[in-house]
C-alpha cells in the first residue's frame, strides 16, 4: 500500500510521520516516532492502555489507523502531560497517592484524566468513573486513582480560580 | 502496641519509581526493543490432544525476511519445569522446549523469527502441519478415570523430588495430611457440613502480558531482558532446556507491568534465548492479549470436598478438605499450591480432628501456575463458605464462631509442621496476630450489627452481609534464600543491589526504607538496583509474599553490616572508640560530645585518605518462620430476585500485615488483591468449547472490572508487630485475593438464601438458585 505523508502537532511539536495509512496510530507513535509512553496492553480496544488524545478527544490507538488522523491534528501523549499545566498537576497527584503500582496502565489512565480535566474543572464521583471506564488497572484496585484525579482536580480548580 | 519512632520506615513516602513512571519514560521491556529486533510468532495447536504426523517447515524457512524457524526436530529436547522455582523444583518435569506431542489448544507447534511481524505472521501460515487428534480429557472429574488418554506419555516425564506422580494416571501430584481422627471428630459433632466447592479458571491478566528479548553479545552470552517475577530461576531453567551453563545467561528485568504469578514461570525466554543463538540476532516476542489467555498460566481450578463439625457451643470437632486440582497441560506449580490449600487456611481455626488430601491431574486444558493467593484462594472459598453453614446449623453468628475459634497470638497448629510446600513443613508459633481488632473494626465498617437472617428479607430487591477471615504466610521458611549488596558512594549515598523483584509492587521502595532506617539516612541516599543475574545477588524472586519478611531481613542484615564499617571508620577520624559513636541523620555522631563527621567525609576518607577500603558488603537471609498475614473481609451485596443480578454495595478488608513499611503500597497492595478477587467472584471466567478450546479470550468476553463497577471500598491496616520481621513486618501482597469469593457468597446467601458453591456468581446462577433449580457443582 502507498504510504501517505501527515503533519501534526505532537505534544506541542511539529512533527512528521510517513506510513501506511492503516497502520495503527499506536504503532507510529511508538515506532515511528519514539514515543514509547503508550502502551498495549490488548490491541482490541478494551483496557485503555494506549489512550491518547487527537485534537481534545480520548482515542483508543490501537484501533485508530494513523490515516485516520488528519493534517495538522494535535495529539497529546503521556509524553506531553508535563509540557501542561493540568498535566503537571495530575503526575504529582498520581505520584502522591501511590496510584502508580506496576505503572503499565497509568499512561492510558492519566491521558484519560487530562481529557476530563480539561473538558471539566469539577467533575463529580460519577463522570470520573464514567471518564475512565475504559481504562483497566489490574494492579491498584482503582482506589488511589480516584483519590488523585480528585485531588488533582482540586488543585486544578484552586490554582485557575474557576 | 508500644509506639516505635520510625524515621523511614512505616511512612508514605514517594515511591521511588513513581516519577518516571507517572511521566511515561520508557521503563518496560517493550518500550527497550531495538529496532532491529527480529520478531518472534509461534503456530500453536488447534487440537487439545494430539500427535504431529508430519511438519515441513521448508516453505516458512525460505520466506524472505525469516532468519529462523524452530520446532521439535531443530533443537535439543531436554525435560524441564516451566515453573519458576527453586531448586530440585516441586513441580514434575513434564515439558519440552518443543515436542511432536500437543498437549492443549495453544501449544507450541513451531516459532518464526521474522524481520517483521507480517513476515513472521506469514511464515507460520506456510508451515504444514498434520495432525493424529487424540482423545482428550477436558474434564477435571475424568483425568483419573479406568481408560483416560494419557496425556504425558514420553519417557522422560518424571518427578524430581520424592512425591507421588503417576503420569499414567494423568496425576501430576498428591498429598495426605491427617491429624487426630478425623471420623472420630465428625461423629462428635451436633452439626456436621458436606459440600461441594468448584473454583472457576482465571487468570492474573497483568496489563502488560508477558514479553521477552534477547541477543547474544561479543561474549557469546545470551543477554535476556524479561518481564519476569524469578530472573534467577529464569537463568537456570533457561540454560538448562538449553544444555548450555548458566554462566552463557544473563537475565535482566527492567521495569514490569504486573505479575501476580503469572511470570512466576518460564513462558517465553527458552525460545527468544534459542532464537537469538540460532539467528544471532536480538529478538523479541509478545504475547497477544489472546496467547495470553490461552498458552499462558492460569488459576488451578479445584473441585473440593469440605466437611465440618461443630458442637453447639461453638467447638470445632473435626475440619477436612479433599481438593481435586486440575494442572492443565503441565504441572507447573501444582503439587505446591495444592499444599498451600491445606498449609495456608486450615491452621486458621483450633481443631483437633484434621484431615486433608490434594490430589492434582493433568487435563489438555490450560496450565495452572502460580496466582496470587496460591491455593489459598481456592481452599478459602470452601472454608469460609462452610464455616458460615455450620455456623447457621448450631444457631451461631458467623462472626462470633470465627471469632471463638480462630488461632491467636501464642497458638501454633500442627499443620506448620506437617505440611510444608511438597515436603513437610516447619514448625512455629504465632508471634502476632490481631486478626481479633481486624474482626472488630471491619464489622463496625460495614455494620455487621444490623444484619439480619434472609428469612427476614422481602421485596425485589434485598440486601445481605457476608464476611470471610484469612491467612497466609510470609516467604517459604528453610526454602527461599534471598541476598543483597550494598555499598557506599563520595557523597554519602549507597548503591543497593538487590537480587529481589520489583514486579510493580513497590518493593524497591520498600526494601531501600529498610536500608535507610537501618544506615541512619534518607531514602533519596539509597540508589537501587534489582533484579539482574550479572550484577546483584541472588534472590529467589518475587513470590510466597516473600519480599518484604525475607529479603527484608537480609537488607537489614547488611545495612547492619555496613553501619558497623561506617561507625568504625567515623569513630577513627573523631577519635574515638566504635561503642562511644552512633549514627544520626547520615553523619556518625559522638554520643557524649560535640564531634561529628558526615557519612560524605566517612565514604572520602575510607576511599581516598587512610586505611583504604571499600565500605560495603553483602548478606543473606534464609527464614525459619512464615508468619502469616491475618484479615477479616466483609462484603454487603444487593440481590434482584427478579433478575438474579447481585450488585457489590460495599467491601470492607481489615488486614494484619505487622508493621506496614510503605502504608500507602501496604494499602494498594491490599485494595488490588480485593478488586482482583472481586472480579474474580464477580465476573471472570473462561469459557470452553467442546473441543478443549477457549471460546472468550479477550477482554471484551473476559470481563474485568473497572473505574465504572467499583463499590464502596474501604482498607483498614490493623497494625501489629512481629518480631522475627524487618522492623516488624510480615507480608500483605496475596491475602486480599482470598476473600471476596466468601466473603460476597455469604452475602449473597445472607440477602436471599441462594447459596453459590461455584462462581462466578452470575445474575443466572442467582436465579437460578431462587426457583430452586441451582444445577449441581461442576467444572467448566
Amino acid at each position: 500500500m502507498n504510504k501517505i505523508t501527515r503533519s501534526w502537532i505532537v505534544n506541542g511539536e511539529p512533527r512528521e510521520a510517513e506510513f501506511a495509512p492503516v497502520r495503527r496510530l499506536l504503532d507510529v507513535l511508538r515506532e515511528d516516532l519514539g514515543l514509547k509512553g503508550t502502551k498495549e496492553g490488548c490491541g482490541e480496544g478494551e483496557c485503555g492502555a494506549c489512550t491518547v488524545i487527537v485534537n481534545g478527544q480520548p482515542v483508543l490507538a490501537c484501533l485508530m489507523a494513523a490515516g485516520q488522523v488528519e493534517d495538522q491534528a494535535e495529539i497529546v501523549t503521556v509524553e506531553g502531560l508535563e509540557k501542561t499545566e493540568t498535566g503537571r498537576i495530575l503526575q504529582q497527584a498520581y505520584i502522591e497517592k501511590g496510584a502508580a503500582q506496576c505503572g503499565f496502565c497509568i499512561p492510558g489512565m492519566i491521558v484519560s484524566s487530562y481529557a476530563l480535566l480539561e473538558q471539566h474543572a469539577h467533575p463529580d464521583a460519577g463522570l470520573i468513573r464514567e471518564s475512565h471506564a475504559g481504562n483497566i488497572c489490574r494492579c491498584t484496585g482503582y482506589e488511589k486513582i480516584v483519590e488523585a484525579i480528585q485531588t488533582a482536580a482540586e488543585r486544578r480548580a484552586g490554582n485557575t480560580g474557576s | 502496641m508500644k509506639k516505635r519512632n520510625f524515621k523511614v520506615v512505616n511512612k508514605p513516602l514517594r515511591k521511588i519509581d513513581a516519577m518516571t513512571l507517572a511521566l511515561g519514560k520508557p521503563s518496560y521491556v517493550g518500550d527497550l526493543k531495538p529496532r532491529d529486533a527480529l520478531i518472534i510468532k509461534m503456530l500453536t495447536s488447534p487440537h487439545a490432544h494430539a500427535r504431529i504426523t508430519s511438519i515441513d517447515i521448508s516453505e516458512a524457512e525460505q520466506m524472505p525476511g525469516v532468519h529462523a524457524v524452530l520446532y521439535y526436530g531443530n533443537v535439543p529436547r531436554i525435560v524441564h519445569t516451566t515453573a519458576g522455582q527453586g531448586y530440585p523444583e516441586p513441580s514434575p518435569y513434564d515439558t519440552f522446549m518443543f515436542d511432536s506431542k500437543m498437549r492443549f489448544v495453544g501449544d507450541r507447534v513451531a516459532a518464526v523469527a521474522a524481520e517483521t511481524e507480517k513476515i513472521a505472521e506469514a511464515a507460520l501460515k506456510a508451515i504444514k502441519v498434520e495432525y493424529e487428534v487424540l482423545p482428550a480429557v477436558l474434564h477435571i472429574e475424568d483425568a483419573m478415570k479406568e481408560g483416560a488418554p494419557v496425556i504425558h506419555d514420553e519417557p522422560e516425564a518424571r518427578a524430581v523430588i520424592p512425591v507421588p506422580y503417576d503420569k499414567d494416571r494423568n496425576m501430576a501430584a498428591k498429598v495426605d495430611m491427617d491429624i487426630g481422627e478425623f471420623e472420630k471428630g465428625m461423629a462428635e459433632a451436633d452439626a456436621t457440613v458436606d459440600h461441594r466447592f468448584y473454583n472457576h479458571y482465571g487468570q492474573h491478566c497483568p496489563v502488560e502480558p508477558h514479553v521477552s528479548m534477547a541477543w547474544v553479545d561479543r561474549e557469546d552470552r545470551i543477554i535476556i531482558t524479561t518481564s519476569t517475577q524469578v530472573p534467577f530461576h529464569c537463568r537456570r531453567i533457561v540454560a538448562q532446556t538449553l544444555g548450555i551453563p548458566v554462566r552463557r545467561v544473563r537475565v535482566i528485568k527492567p521495569r514490569i507491568g504486573g505479575g501476580f504469578g503469572a511470570k512466576q514461570e518460564i513462558v517465553l525466554e527458552d525460545v527468544v534465548a534459542m532464537m537469538a543463538l540460532r539467528t544471532r540476532k536480538p529478538v523479541y516476542w509478545e504475547y497477544t492479549r489472546k496467547e495470553e489467555f490461552i498458552s499462558a498460566r492460569t488459576r488451578h481450578p479445584m473441585l473440593m470436598r469440605i466437611r465440618i463439625g461443630a458442637k453447639r457451643d461453638g467447638t470445632i470437632t473435626a475440619l477436612g478438605l479433599d481438593c481435586l486440582s486440575n494442572t492443565g497441560w503441565n504441572g507447573s506449580q501444582g503439587l505446591t499450591v495444592v499444599c498451600n490449600c491445606g498449609s495456608k487456611v486450615l491452621p486458621l481455626y483450633r481443631c483437633e480432628h484434621i484431615h486433608f488430601n490434594g490430589t492434582v491431574v493433568y487435563t489438555n486444558l490450560p496450565a495452572g501456575g502460580a496466582y496470587r493467593g496460591y491455593g489459598a484462594t481456592q481452599a478459602a472459598f470452601a472454608l469460609e463458605c462452610a464455616m458460615d453453614e455450620v455456623a447457621e446449623k448450631i444457631g451461631m453468628d458467623p462472626l462470633e464462631f470465627r471469632a471463638m475459634n480462630h488461632i491467636k497470638s501464642g497458638d501454633t497448629s500442627p499443620i506448620f509442621r506437617a505440611l510444608g510446600e511438597g515436603r513437610e513443613g516447619v514448625d512455629q508459633a504465632i508471634t502476632s496476630c490481631e486478626l481479633a481488632r481486624c474482626i472488630k473494626a471491619g464489622a463496625r465498617e460495614i455494620g455487621w450489627r444490623k444484619r439480619k437472617p434472609h428469612s427476614d428479607k422481602k421485596g425485589r430487591f434485598r440486601r445481605g452481609l457476608g464476611m470471610a477471615c484469612l491467612m497466609q504466610g510470609s516467604a517459604i521458611p528453610e526454602i527461599d534464600m534471598g541476598a543483597a549488596t550494598l555499598k557506599m558512594n563520595e557523597d554519602g549515598s549507597f548503591n543497593l543491589l538487590l537480587g529481589a523483584t520489583d514486579l510493580g509492587t513497590g518493593s524497591d521502595t520498600v526494601l531501600a526504607q529498610i536500608a535507610a532506617e537501618t544506615l541512619g539516612t534518607d531514602l533519596e541516599q539509597i540508589i537501587v538496583y534489582s533484579s539482574d543475574t550479572d550484577m546483584t545477588p541472588f534472590d529467589v524472586g518475587a513470590y510466597a509474599s516473600s519480599t518484604t519478611y525475607l529479603s527484608g531481613q537480609a537488607v537489614q542484615n547488611v545495612a547492619e553490616k555496613v553501619r558497623k564499617q561506617i561507625l568504625k571508620v567515623g569513630a577513627e577520624m573523631l577519635d574515638r572508640k566504635p561503642s562511644e559513636v552512633t549514627v544520626q541523620d547520615s553523619k556518625v555522631v559522638e554520643k557524649n560530645g560535640e564531634g561529628q563527621v558526615s557519612f560524605s567525609e566517612i565514604a572520602l576518607y575510607s576511599m581516598y585518605n587512610t586505611n583504604q577500603f571499600q565500605i560495603g558488603d553483602i548478606s543473606s537471609k534464609i527464614v525459619h518462620h512464615s508468619p502469616p498475614p491475618f484479615a477479616a473481609h466483609f462484603a454487603e451485596v444487593e440481590v434482584d430476585t427478579l433478575t438474579g443480578r447481585v450488585q457489590l454495595i460495599k467491601y470492607v478488608a481489615a488486614a494484619d500485615c505487622g508493621t506496614p513499611i510503605h502504608p500507602k503500597l501496604a494499602e494498594g497492595q491490599v485494595e488490588g488483591a480485593v478488586m482482583n478477587g472481586i472480579t474474580y467472584a464477580m465476573t471472570e471466567q473462561y469459557l470452553f468449547n467442546d473441543k478443549g478450546r477457549m471460546t472468550n479470550p479477550g477482554f471484551g468476553e473476559y470481563k474485568l472490572f473497572t473505574l465504572r463497577d467499583l463499590p464502596e471500598m474501604k482498607t483498614i491496616l490493623v497494625p501489629s508487630y512481629e518480631k522475627t520481621g524487618p522492623y516488624g513486618a510480615k507480608s500483605i501482597a496475596e491475602i486480599g485475593i482470598n476473600g471476596p469469593m466468601p466473603a460476597i457468597g455469604n452475602a449473597i446467601y445472607n440477602a436471599c438464601g441462594v447459596r453459590l458453591r461455584s462462581g462466578p456468581f452470575t445474575a443466572e446462577k442467582v436465579w437460578q438458585g431462587l426457583n430452586g433449580n441451582l444445577p449441581e457443582v461442576k467444572s467448566e
